[in-house]
C-alpha cells in the first residue's frame, strides 16, 4: 500500500495555500527521512539535489572556520526549511548540515522540481515565493547577529 | 482593551530624591560581565515595595547614581536583587563593593509589567541578553500563581551559552513548573547542542494562540523592533504587547527631562510601555 505524503504537505505551512495539484506532484517527489544526531545531512561543495522540511528534531548549519574549527551559524528546527542551494546554479551546498538531535521529516528531490517548475512557470513561482520568503527571513536573522546586539560596546 | 500600566510609586516615597542605606549581602557574578548585588535596608523596619518591572537609582557614594532595574521577588522584599552590566564608571565602581559595603537606593520608580492583566491568557516572554533581569521578578509572579495563566513561553537569547543569565534557576523553573523555555544564543562552539539563531527565528513557532496572549519584550531596542514585528505577524494585539524602554535615567521621577522619549519621560510613563502607545516613536533615529 503506498501512502502519499500529501496530507503532510497540506498541513505544512510552508505549503500553505499552494493548488492540490501541486501539492501532488510535489509530494511524488519526496520522501520521509531520518537522522541520528550527529548524522552529517550535507557536506559543503556536494551537489545540492535535495532540500528538506524538519518536522522534528534540530539541525546544525555549520562551516569549516580555520583555527575555530566548525562553527554553527544556525540551527534549523520543527516546522522550518533546509537547504535552498538546489534552486540556483551551482546547485551544490555552501554549508554543513548535521543533526544535533534526533530528526525527522521529509526530503525532496530538487532536481526533479526542478525540471517540473521549468515546465510549469505557475509551479516555479509558487515555489520561487515561497523560498524568497524563506530567504527573506534569513537575510534579516543574518543581519541582527551581525549587529551584535547583546555585546557590551560601552 | 489594556491600558498602559499605571505608576504604583505614589505615596511609597517620602522623599523620591533621598537615597536611604541599603548593605550588600552578596555580590554574584552572574557571567563575565555581569553581576548581581543583594541588598537590605540599614534600617531593619523599612518596608520596600515594587512591582515587577519597576527600577530603582543606584547610587555609589562619591561615584554616581544609575538606573537599575530590580531583578528580585517582590514576596521577597525588602531584600534586593539587581543584575548589572558592567559598563561605566558607576558600574564599575559597583563591581568593586563587596559584602557589609553601603550603597544608596531610591525608588521604586516607573510603570510595571501586566502581570495580573495576564490572568486567563497565554503569556510570551521574550528577552534578550541581560533583557532577562527586569523579567524575572515578572517571571517570579506568574510562576507563583501559576494556575491564572494558560500557556507561560520564554524565549530568551544571548550571545553565547555563557552569558545566559539566571541559568540555574530557569532549569529549577523547567523541571517544577509548566514552563516552555526556547534559549537561542547568536554564536557557539560546535559542543552547544541548542538553538543558534537570533530570538525572533522563534516566534513563528512557539506554542502560543496569538488571539489571547499578553507579550512582554526586554533586551536592545532593536531586537525590541523586530520582536514585535514578528509577534504582530503572527497576530499578537498591539494593546497586549508591552516592552521595556530605557534611556538616560537621572531624576527618576520626571523633572530633569533627561529620559525623554518623544512625548513621554521613560522614568515615569515608562519603562513599560504597550507597543501601541510607542509604535509611532519606536526606532526614529530623531527620537
Amino acid at each position: 500500500m503506498i501512502h502519499t505524503l500529501g496530507p503532510i504537505l497540506r498541513e505544512h505551512p510552508f505549503f500553505h495555500g499552494m493548488e492540490e495539484q501541486y501539492i501532488q506532484l510535489i509530494a511524488g517527489c519526496s520522501l520521509n527521512v531520518r537522522f541520528n544526531a550527529g548524522d552529517a545531512i550535507f557536506h559543503e561543495g556536494d551537489p545540492a539535489d535535495h532540500f528538506y522540511l524538519i518536522r522534528a528534531g534540530l539541525v546544525s548549519v555549520q562551516f569549516v572556520v580555520p583555527h575555530r574549527g566548525l562553527t554553527t551559524i544556525m540551527t534549523v528546527g520543527s516546522g522550518e526549511v533546509l537547504g535552498w542551494s538546489w534552486l540556483f546554479p551551482p546547485y551544490r551546498w555552501h554549508f554543513d548540515a548535521r543533526a544535533q538531535q534526533p530528526t525527522h521529516g521529509l526530503a525532496f528531490d530538487g532536481k526533479c522540481l526542478r525540471g517540473k517548475c521549468d515546465e510549469d512557470h505557475d509551479l516555479g513561482y509558487e515555489i520561487y515565493k515561497r523560498f524568497t520568503q524563506v530567504i527573506t527571513e534569513r537575510l534579516e536573522s543574518t543581519r541582527l547577529q551581525l549587529l551584535d546586539l547583546y555585546g557590551n560596546h560601552a | 482593551m489594556l491600558e498602559q500600566p499605571e505608576v504604583v510609586t505614589a505615596g511609597l516615597i517620602s522623599d523620591p530624591m533621598l537615597p536611604t542605606p541599603y548593605r550588600i549581602q552578596r555580590v554574584k557574578q552572574e557571567t563575565d560581565d555581569t553581576f548581581t548585588l543583594e541588598l537590605l535596608p540599614e534600617d531593619s523596619d523599612r518596608g520596600f515595595f515594587f512591582a515587577p518591572g519597576q527600577f530603582n537609582m543606584l547610587y555609589v557614594f562619591g561615584v554616581g547614581e544609575v538606573p537599575i532595574s530590580i531583578s528580585s521577588d517582590p514576596d521577597d522584599a525588602p531584600l534586593l536583587k539587581h543584575t548589572t552590566r558592567v559598563v561605566g564608571t558607576v558600574t564599575k565602581a559597583m563591581r568593586q563593593l563587596k559584602r557589609g559595603d553601603t550603597i544608596g537606593i531610591r525608588g521604586p520608580f516607573g510603570t510595571h509589567w501586566p502581570v495580573e492583566e495576564a490572568a486567563g491568557r497565554d503569556v510570551v516572554i521574550v528577552a534578550g541578553g541581560i533583557g532577562l533581569a527586569p523579567l524575572r521578578p515578572a517571571l517570579y509572579q506568574l510562576m507563583a500563581d501559576r494556575e491564572k495563566y494558560r500557556k507561560i513561553v520564554l524565549l530568551y537569547g544571548t550571545r553565547t551559552p555563557e552569558d545566559m543569565l539566571y541559568r540555574q534557576e530557569l532549569e529549577r523553573w523547567r523541571g517544577k513548573f509548566d514552563l516552555e523555555i526556547q534559549v537561542t544564543v547568536d554564536r557557539a562552539a560546535s559542543t552547544w547542542r541548542g538553538n543558534v539563531g537570533v530570538v525572533t527565528t522563534m516566534i513563528p513557532r512557539a506554542p502560543f494562540d496569538p488571539s489571547n496572549t499578553l507579550a512582554m519584550i526586554c533586551g536592545p531596542e532593536v531586537m525590541m523592533r523586530f520582536t514585535v514585528m514578528e509577534l504582530l505577524k503572527r497576530g499578537a494585539a498591539p494593546e497586549r504587547t508591552f516592552l521595556s524602554a530605557e534611556r538616560n535615567m537621572k531624576c527618576g521621577i520626571g523633572f530633569c527631562g533627561h529620559c525623554q522619549y518623544g512625548p513621554t519621560f521613560i522614568c515615569k510613563d515608562g519603562p513599560v510601555f504597550t507597543y501601541a502607545r510607542i509604535a509611532s516613536i519606536l526606532g526614529r533615529s530623531e527620537v
